[in-house]
């Protein structure tokens, strides 16, 4: 491994990094709740300079993490959104081909003065091998997330995101860039990152990722939070809300996980439950504003219609 | 430390959490990054070095655990009730000499701990692969701990005057060193083996044939499902990489040139060959009646499993009628699932002809030139007519028909059966009765058969 020891991060932000403590504090300035587990992955994630692999089901905070971190160390952010049919040339790079073609109308206009004085064919030949190719050179080239990732000297946060929707020879593409922090463009060469960026890899399980993949990177899987856990979030990220309804949203969302639902509500349906409440100025939970908004909460219709009836036991019920 | 991280590498292997050499020398960066001193940084760490899914997460927290908790678990050796007199008291001269003697007559627990580590690094009790190696482990741990130097100090000591005291003194200390070196055993048992035994049976598993006399035993029932999705999973992984073909990176000129026209015929726009991506399907039609009651269930499960894991895949069960049970395939979990396929419509006389009558008439249209029709059953009509010609209009419609029949081919067309009749029919007919079987088919099938 030919990597220098340690991403390249603006100053002011080393003491983030300096241990696990003052990541998790940083975070939590910065507004995301991190767990020790977190934290640690995050951590060992810069120092051994290695993507990290976020898993978790929808809405626990996977992509949260990385715009979080980004803010933290103060890095651009570059995401790269996966979908089944994505390729390299919209993730890597492009030739501008309109350009291209412009480019060598242009020639052929200078072509008839360059070659004008020419006395024969092989001299007109040699002349032309003589003038700069230029038609595949990086003026022309588009790039794409990850080479701008990789071209962003000061270092940066990648996101790719959802990775797991990709297909597999996009995942195998990917090996390249995630090991060495290097591309290969055939017409080129190959392009080494001055700064590594520092990745986040997120994937819903939709299939499995391959071994390869998955060793090139550290594994953080992100579980739905326990309770305190979970108002500690709600608190941070809706400032406005009154400890006792936090507390009590909390527990019903609790609850909830604990039914056998389609689809449980994640952090990021709490959260925005919480939101709702406050705007329906709600100041505890009753039977009334629970039904109204429980389509926040759950988003298939057969999980409304298996809660419903619930709703009032399930508000008195005390978690635990 | 670059020992002991090697055997808990060999530790986590054996609990089935991959660790590759290259894993391994990250968790060496990792240790050397975070240290050892915060136990619960430590194993994050690690965690997150080696375990790479949410299963291998729950796994390394045990094998952790177990590993790492060792030194702890050593209870101290209660210090003989001597009073204030030499401990060696009693014994015989060359008592003195020994290292192992004087341990257990002081109670030096961490000395004894120590020797016992030694001793089992000698004795290679990390090797241990099975359940029944733990006695004969334990006596070489014993022995090489010295074991025969012991007994014949005691030996020597009951020979002395006065010596009955001190030698029932080392005899009990001989007693709990040897509790000690079998719970230690235990231990790497735990840690190294324990995965082992489960392999064993897994396999023999795979191999045993499914509609054998009795069925599966109820206790490997859960580890047949297990087993059964594993597999399933596995192959709709490796059938699902077949469906994404990326483009092939060539020009249409004949799309490109037709977008240049208000350009003045100048190609800005570059447009590119592509290739329509052909969703496979299947139907899998399952025959659940009295004769394969065996297999039936296993069928089911196979069938709950790729339900799971393949996007089109309309499943129908039958015996006397037939009837989709796609509706509750999805809603069900497994047993459940197949109770209710097998009491709606399991277990009574079969009739392949009225079964097929069924299909055609209801479902026929679920048929076309993507979908591979697989059945799953014994052939065995109740000679009743088995309605070849519909037989041959699913052949027709359907891309690939497939067979797979729990019967051995010799049974094929003996008494009702009309196998041979049906084989006519399908692309692929093949016996099929053990787990292990199954896949190795479904598996030639999927990479023949498939739609490209």
């Amino acid at each position: 491994m030919t990597i220098s020891p340690t991403v390249a991060v603006p100053a002011a932000s080393t003491d983030h990094l300096a241990s696990v403590d003052a990541l998790i504090q940083g975070l939590a300035d910065v507004g995301y709740i991190a767990s020790k587990r977190i934290a640690t992955a995050l951590y060992m994630s810069v120092h051994l300079q290695k993507p990290i692999l976020v898993e978790g089901s929808a809405g626990v905070g996977k992509t949260e993490l990385a715009l979080s971190t980004a803010t933290l160390l103060g890095l651009p952010l570059i995401r790269m959104q996966c979908y089944e049919g994505l390729d390299e040339s919209k993730a890597l790079y492009e030739w501008k081909y309109g350009k291209q073609l412009l480019y060598t109308q242009i020639l052929k206009d200078r072509m008839g003065e360059q070659l004008s004085d020419a006395k024969d064919m092989d001299a007109a030949m040699e002349r032309l091998h003589g003038m700069g190719d230029l038609f595949f050179s990086e003026p022309f080239l588009e790039p794409r997330p990850l080479m701008k990732a990789l071209r962003e000297d000061n270092g940066c946060v990648l996101l790719i995101d959802e990775i797991d929707k990709s297909d597999e020879a996009f995942e195998a593409f990917l090996l390249e860039v995630l090991s060495a922090y290097q591309v290969s463009i055939p017409e080129l060469g190959v392009m080494v990152a001055k700064t590594p960026p520092l990745v986040f890899l997120t994937s819903n399980n939709v299939r499995d990722l391959g071994d390869a993949l998955k060793r090139r990177c550290l594994h953080l899987h992100i579980p739905l939070p326990d309770a305190a856990l979970e108002r500690r979030i709600v608190a941070s990220r809706v400032p406005d809300i009154e400890a006792t309804l936090a507390a009590q949203l909390v527990d019903f969302v609790q609850s909830l996980r604990t039914l056998d639902l389609r689809k449980s509500p994640s952090i990021s349906e709490t959260v925005d439950w919480a939101r709702a409440l406050i705007l329906l100025n709600a100041s505890s939970l009753d039977g009334e504003v629970v039904r109204d908004t429980l389509n926040v909460l759950l988003k298939f219709e057969q999980d409304i219609a298996a809660v419903e009836p619930q709703i009032v036991e399930l508000i008195r019920r005390p978690v635990g | 430390m670059q020992d002991a991280m090697e055997d808990f590498f060999r530790a986590l292997r054996a609990a089935d959490v991959k660790v590759s050499p290259a894993e391994a020398i990250d968790a060496h960066r990792t240790v050397a990054t975070v240290g050892f001193s915060d136990r619960e940084l430590f194993k994050d760490a690690l965690c997150a070095t080696l375990a790479k899914t949410a299963d291998e997460v729950v796994r390394f927290d045990d094998v952790f655990d177990t590993f790492f908790a060792r030194d702890a678990l050593t209870p101290a050796q209660p210090p003989p009730d001597h009073g204030d007199g030499d401990p060696m008291e009693g014994l015989p001269p060359e008592a003195a000499e020994s290292e192992l003697t004087r341990m257990i007559m002081q109670g030096d627990a961490t000395g004894l701990a120590q020797a016992m580590e030694e001793a089992a690094e000698r004795a290679q009790v990390s090797q241990i692969r099975l359940t029944t190696q733990r006695s004969r482990m334990s006596r070489r741990l014993l022995e090489e701990m010295g074991l025969a130097e012991i007994e014949a100090i005691i030996s020597a000591a009951r020979r002395l005057e006065g010596g009955g005291d001190a030698a029932d003194r080392l005899e009990a200390g001989k007693r709990r060193l040897a509790a000690e070196a079998t719970r230690y055993v235990e231990r790497q048992h735990d840690l190294y083996a324990s995965g082992s035994g489960k392999l064993l049976r897994e396999e023999l598993l795979a191999r045993k044939a499914l509609n054998a006399e009795g069925g599966i035993d109820p206790i490997d029932q859960a580890m047949m499902q297990a087993l059964v999705r594993k597999m399933a999973k596995r192959l709709a992984d490796r059938y699902s990489r077949r469906r994404n073909r990326a483009r092939k990176g060539h020009m249409d000129i004949r799309k490109t040139l037709r977008k240049s026209m208000p350009y003045g015929g100048m190609p800005f726009e570059i447009l590119w060959k592509t290739e329509k991506i052909d969703k496979p399907s299947i139907v899998c039609i399952c025959d659940v009646s009295k004769s394969v009651a065996a297999a039936a269930q296993f069928l089911l499960s196979f069938l709950y499993s790729l339900n799971e894991v393949v996007d089109r895949l309309e499943a129908y069960a039958f015996s006397g009628r037939l009837i989709s049970v796609n509706d509750i395939l999805d809603d069900e979990h497994v047993d459940q699932a197949i109770f209710q396929v097998l009491r709606k419509i399991g277990f009574q006389q079969t009739d392949y002809g009225k079964s097929l009558e069924d299909f055609c008439e209801n479902h026929l249209d679920h048929v076309d030139r993507h979908t591979t029709v697989i059945f799953l059953g014994d052939g065995r009509s109740n000679y009743a007519d088995p309605r070849m010609d519909l037989m041959a209009t699913i052949h027709k419609r359907a891309r690939s028909v497939i067979w797979l029949n729990p019967e051995p081919e010799s049974y094929w067309s003996q008494g009702d059966s009309v196998m041979h009749r049906y084989e006519r029919f399908c692309h692929v007919a093949k016996t099929c009765n053990t787990l292990g079987q199954l896949e190795r088919i479904i598996e030639d099938v999927l990479r023949t058969y498939v739609p490209h």
